[in-house]
C-alpha cells in the first residue's frame, strides 16, 4: 500500500513523533494509521493512475490506496460510488473493466470482480440490492448478481443503450431506475424492473435559426428531487430541464453558460439550482427556477471532472484536471474553503454526505502502541517544545510535509527531464 | 504670504535652502524657528503649520522647488548613512554581520505547493507513463512539422527556416489554409511526433502552438521579442547539422515539469557534442527565454559562447490534454489574468 502525506503539515506533536520513531528505527507500521482513519475521511477521489485517494479535510491529510500497492495506469479511476450499507463501502470502477471494492472502516481494498462488456471505460456505476449496475462508453448497460460465482454466467441483465454514452446515473429515490445520456445519444431513462424500452425518452429541440439540426451531447444528469425532472448539461454549453411528467419530451428549461463544453454538474443543498464545470475550469451556479446564473466559483485552473455538493451544508467538491481538490463554500460567503494539492489527475470524486465533520471522536489507540511512542516522545518532548514553539510560526506560513521545509531553502536550480 | 517671504524669485535659495529644509521637517517647532529666523533675517521666514506638506502648495514652480529641495535632502541623509554603515562594517572587520541579500522578486516568490519533489514517487510514476513515455524510452525518435497560420509574411517564413535548422529532423510546410484538426491525423499517419504552428499577426510571429502528436497535449505560447539571424549582434556563423544538447532551465512546478518534457521531446536523445551546439529554455518568472549558442572551452572553467540562430521568448498560455482543438478539449492548464496574476511574487511554472 502506498502511503504518502500530501497537504499542510500534520500537527505538530504527530510530526515530532515521526521524526523521534525514524530516528530511533521503531517499525511501527504507518499505514495502519492512514487505514484506520480512513472511515473519517471526507472526499474519496480517484485518479489517472489507478490511486484512490481519501482526503480528511479537518486533520489536513491526504492518503493513497491501491489495490496493488503500485500506482498502474491501466486501473485508471473512472468512477466512484458508494456501496451498500450507507458510506463504509466504495465501489471503484477501473479502465480495465473492473470493478473494486474498498472498504472505508478498514482502509483497504477487499475484492474485484470483472465486468467485461463493450469497449471503452465505465460511465456509469450504481448499487442496488446487492446487484451491481455498469455502463460502458459503448453502450452497454449490465446489471451484474453479487457473488463472483454468477459472475461466470454473465450478467444478469443487458440493455443496448446506444454508443457514446456520457454518463449513467441512478435515481437516489428509485434505485431501479437510470438515466444515460451521451454523444448524439439523447437522454433516456429506464427502469431496470420493467420493460426493455426506456421510459422516457427525450426528443431534441427544434432546429435553430438557420435550420440547421442541434447536436446532442449530454454530459452529465443528475435526477432532481422531490418530482420526476431530469437536469443535464451538455458539451455545447447548455443546461437542460427535462419533465417526463409532462407530455412534451423536448426539455421544459433551458440555458447556457459559457462557450466550453460543460462537463460536470452537481445539485445544490435547496435543490433549486445546480452547479455546473466546464473544460476551462469554470464553475458556475444556475438557478433553475428562471435559468439564470446566479454566481461563479473561481480558482480551477484545469477541466472539471469531478463536482459535488455537500446534502445538507454549502459545501462544494471540486476536482479536475489540474491535479488539486478545492472546497469552496457556496454562500455565505461564497469562496474558497480548502484546497488540497494531489500529484496525479483527478478523475472522479465522492463526497461524503455525513454531518459531523467537526466532531470527530478520538480512535481509541492499541494499548501496545500508547506507552511506546509516549516514553520516547514524552523524554525528548520537554526538550523539543522550546524549540518546537519558537519555529512554529515559521512552520506554518510553509505548507508540506517536512521534506518540503527543507527544499524551501534551496534555490531553484535546473531541472534535467 | 507665507510662501511669499519665503522664497524670493530665487537669488536667496541656496541661502535659505538648510532653513526652510529645518521648517519642513520639524514641523512642531515651526513657530519658535518662524520667530527665530524671523529675528535674525531682515526677510519674514515663511513658519509652516503643522500638518503641511509640499503638496498643498499650488504654485507649481514653487512646489518643485521645495520637493528638489527635499530630495537633495534625503540623498544626502541616505549617503551619509550608507558612509556609516561602510565605517562600521570595516571598523568590526571580520566580525561584522554579513551583508543582507537584497530583495527581489525571485527571491520572495511565493512556494508553491505542486514545487516537484525529485523523490516523489506519485509524481516519478505519473511522469514515467505519461505521453512522452515513449520518447522518454527511447522508442520514438521525434519528427517535427513546422507550419504557420495562413499567408505568413517574410518575417514569420525566415522563422520557420531558421528554426528548422536549430531543430533536427524538422521539416516545414506551407499551411494552404488547411484545417488543423485535419493536419493532425495526416500528420499520425506519416510519423511525425510534433506538430509546430508560429501564428502571425501583422507581420510579424505572435504565437506558437506546439502539440505532441499521437495523443499528446497541446500547449499554446505567447511569442514576443523574436530576433532573426540577421538581427543579431556579434553573432557565428550558421548552425551545422549536429544535434546540439538542451539545457532547460528552472521548470520547477508539475506543470513546468510538463512543459519541459515536452521542449525536450522535440530534440533528439544523443546530443554531438562535437558540434558543440546548444539550445536554452530559461523559464524565469513564467517566462521562458529561447537561445542557441555555440559554445568552446578555452580553458577547464573558461567557456566562450557565441549566440547563433533565433531567439524568442515564450509565455504560456494553456496547456490542453490531447491533440489541438480548442473549442471541445480539455485543458489541463490555462491562464486565467485576473485570477492568476493578482500576486506579482506568484508563478506557475
Amino acid at each position: 500500500m502506498v502511503q504518502i502525506s500530501v497537504g499542510p503539515d500534520p500537527p505538530l506533536r504527530a510530526r515530532v513523533t515521526q521524526t523521534l520513531r525514524r530516528k530511533c528505527g521503531c517499525r511501527l507500521p504507518d499505514f495502519g494509521m492512514a487505514a484506520a482513519g480512513a472511515r473519517w475521511n471526507h472526499v474519496w477521489i480517484g485518479t489517472e493512475t489507478g490511486i484512490l485517494k481519501g482526503v480528511n479535510l479537518q486533520r489536513k491529510q491526504a492518503a493513497n490506496f491501491t489495490a496493488a500497492g503500485q500506482p498502474r495506469r491501466e486501473e485508471a479511476v473512472s468512477t466512484l460510488c458508494w456501496g451498500a450499507g450507507g458510506e463504509t463501502q466504495i465501489l471503484v470502477g477501473c479502465a480495465d473493466w473492473t470493478v473494486r471494492h474498498f472498504s472505508t472502516e478498514e482502509g483497504r481494498f477487499q475484492g474485484q470482480r470483472h465486468c467485461p462488456g463493450g469497449e471503452g471505460t465505465f460511465r456509469g456505476l450504481a448499487q442496488v440490492d446487492g446487484t451491481l449496475i455498469t455502463c460502458v462508453d459503448s453502450g452497454i448497460l449490465r446489471v451484474w448478481g453479487d457473488n463472483d460465482k454468477e459472475t461466470s454466467s454473465g450478467p444478469l441483465l443487458e440493455l443496448r443503450v446506444g454508443p457514446g454514452v456520457c454518463r449513467m446515473r441512478q435515481d437516489p429515490v428509485h434505485p431501479h431506475v437510470v438515466a444515460t445520456g451521451g454523444k448524439e445519444n439523447a437522454l433516456k431513462v429506464w427502469d431496470l424492473q420493467g420493460s426493455e424500452e426506456p421510459v422516457f425518452r427525450a426528443k431534441n429541440v427544434r432546429n435553430d435559426w438557420l435550420d440547421l439540426r442541434v447536436p446532442i451531447w449530454d454530459q452529465d444528469i443528475q435526477f432532481l428531487p422531490e418530482s420526476q425532472k431530469l437536469v443535464t448539461c451538455t458539451g455545447y454549453h447548455q443546461v437542460r430541464v427535462y419533465d417526463p411528467a409532462s407530455p412534451q419530451r423536448r426539455p421544459v428549461l433551458e440555458a447556457t453558460y459559457g462557450e466550453y463544453p460543460l462537463t460536470a454538474m452537481t445539485l445544490t443543498p435547496g435543490g433549486n439550482s445546480v452547479i455546473v464545470g466546464n473544460t476551462h475550469g469554470q464553475l458556475a451556479e444556475i438557478d433553475l427556477r428562471q435559468g439564470r446564473l446566479l454566481g461563479c466559483l473561481k480558482g480551477l485552473a484545469g477541466s472539471v471532472r469531478g463536482l459535488q455538493c455537500h446534502p445538507s451544508k454549502p459545501l462544494l467538491a471540486s476536482c479536475g484536471l489540474d491535479r488539486i481538490l478545492r472546497v469552496h463554500r457556496i454562500r455565505n460567503p461564497r469562496g474558497l474553503e480548502h484546497k488540497v494539492y494531489l500529484k496525479s489527475q483527478l478523475n472522479c470524486l465522492l463526497l461524503s454526505g455525513r454531518d459531523n465533520w467537526e466532531d470527530e471522536p478520538q480512535e481509541p489507540q492499541d494499548p501496545s502502541k500508547v506507552p511506546l511512542e509516549d516514553t520516547e516522545a514524552d523524554e525528548l518532548w520537554a526538550s523539543l517544545e522550546a524549540a518546537a514553539k519558537r519555529k512554529l510560526p515559521d512552520l506554518e506560513r510553509t505548507p508540506g510535509a517536512l521534506q518540503t521545509r527543507k527544499r524551501n531553502k534551496k534555490r531553484p536550480g535546473s531541472t534535467s527531464p | 504670504m507665507e510662501e511669499a517671504g519665503d522664497k524670493s524669485g530665487g537669488s536667496r535659495k541656496k541661502g535659505l535652502k538648510r532653513k526652510a529644509a529645518t521648517e519642513e521637517l520639524q514641523e512642531a517647532a515651526v513657530v519658535e524657528d518662524g520667530a527665530t529666523e524671523s529675528g535674525v533675517q531682515p526677510r519674514k521666514v515663511a513658519a509652516f503649520p503643522p500638518g503641511f506638506s509640499t503638496s498643498e502648495i499650488k504654485n507649481k514652480q514653487r512646489r518643485h522647488l521645495m520637493f528638489t529641495r527635499w530630495k537633495q535632502q534625503q540623498r544626502k541623509e541616505k549617503l551619509a548613512a550608507k558612509k556609516k554603515l561602510k565605517k562600521e562594517r570595516e571598523a568590526l572587520g571580520d566580525k561584522a554581520p554579513p551583508k543582507p541579500i537584497p530583495k527581489t522578486i525571485d527571491n520572495q516568490r511565493v512556494y508553491d505547493e505542486t514545487t516537484v519533489d525529485p523523490n516523489d514517487e506519485e509524481v516519478a510514476y505519473d511522469e514515467a507513463t505519461d505521453e512522452f513515455a515513449s520518447y522518454f524510452n527511447r522508442q520514438t525518435s521525434p519528427k517535427i512539422l513546422i507550419t504557420t497560420s495562413d499567408r505568413p509574411h517574410g518575417r514569420t517564413v525566415r522563422l520557420c527556416e531558421q528554426l528548422s535548422t536549430v531543430i533536427p529532423n524538422s521539416h516545414v510546410y506551407y499551411r494552404r489554409g488547411l484545417a488543423l484538426k485535419k493536419i493532425i491525423p495526416q500528420c499520425i499517419a506519416r510519423d511525425f511526433t510534433d506538430l509546430i504552428v508560429i501564428n502571425e499577426d501583422r507581420k510579424t510571429p505572435n504565437g506558437l502552438i506546439l502539440s505532441h502528436l499521437p495523443s499528446g497535449p497541446t500547449a499554446h505560447f505567447k511569442m514576443s521579442s523574436v530576433r532573426l539571424r540577421k538581427e543579431m549582434k556579434r553573432r557565428g556563423k550558421d548552425p551545422t547539422e549536429h544535434i546540439p544538447e538542451i539545457i532547460l532551465n528552472n521548470f520547477t512546478t508539475r506543470l513546468g515539469h510538463s512543459i519541459g518534457r515536452m521542449f525536450a521531446s522535440l530534440f533528439p536523445h544523443n546530443p554531438q557534442f562535437i558540434g558543440r551546439q546548444v539550445a536554452t529554455f530559461h523559464n524565469q518568472r513564467d517566462y521562458i527565454f529561447f537561445r542557441f549558442h555555440r559554445y568552446i572551452f578555452k580553458s577547464e572553467k573558461k567557456v566562450g559562447i557565441q549566440e547563433l540562430g533565433p531567439r524568442f521568448t515564450l509565455k504560456l498560455r494553456s496547456l490542453q490534454k490531447g491533440t489541438f482543438d480548442s473549442k471541445y478539449g480539455e485543458y489541463e492548464w490555462v491562464h486565467k489574468p485576473r485570477e492568476m496574476d493578482t500576486s506579482r511574487r506568484k508563478f506557475h511554472l
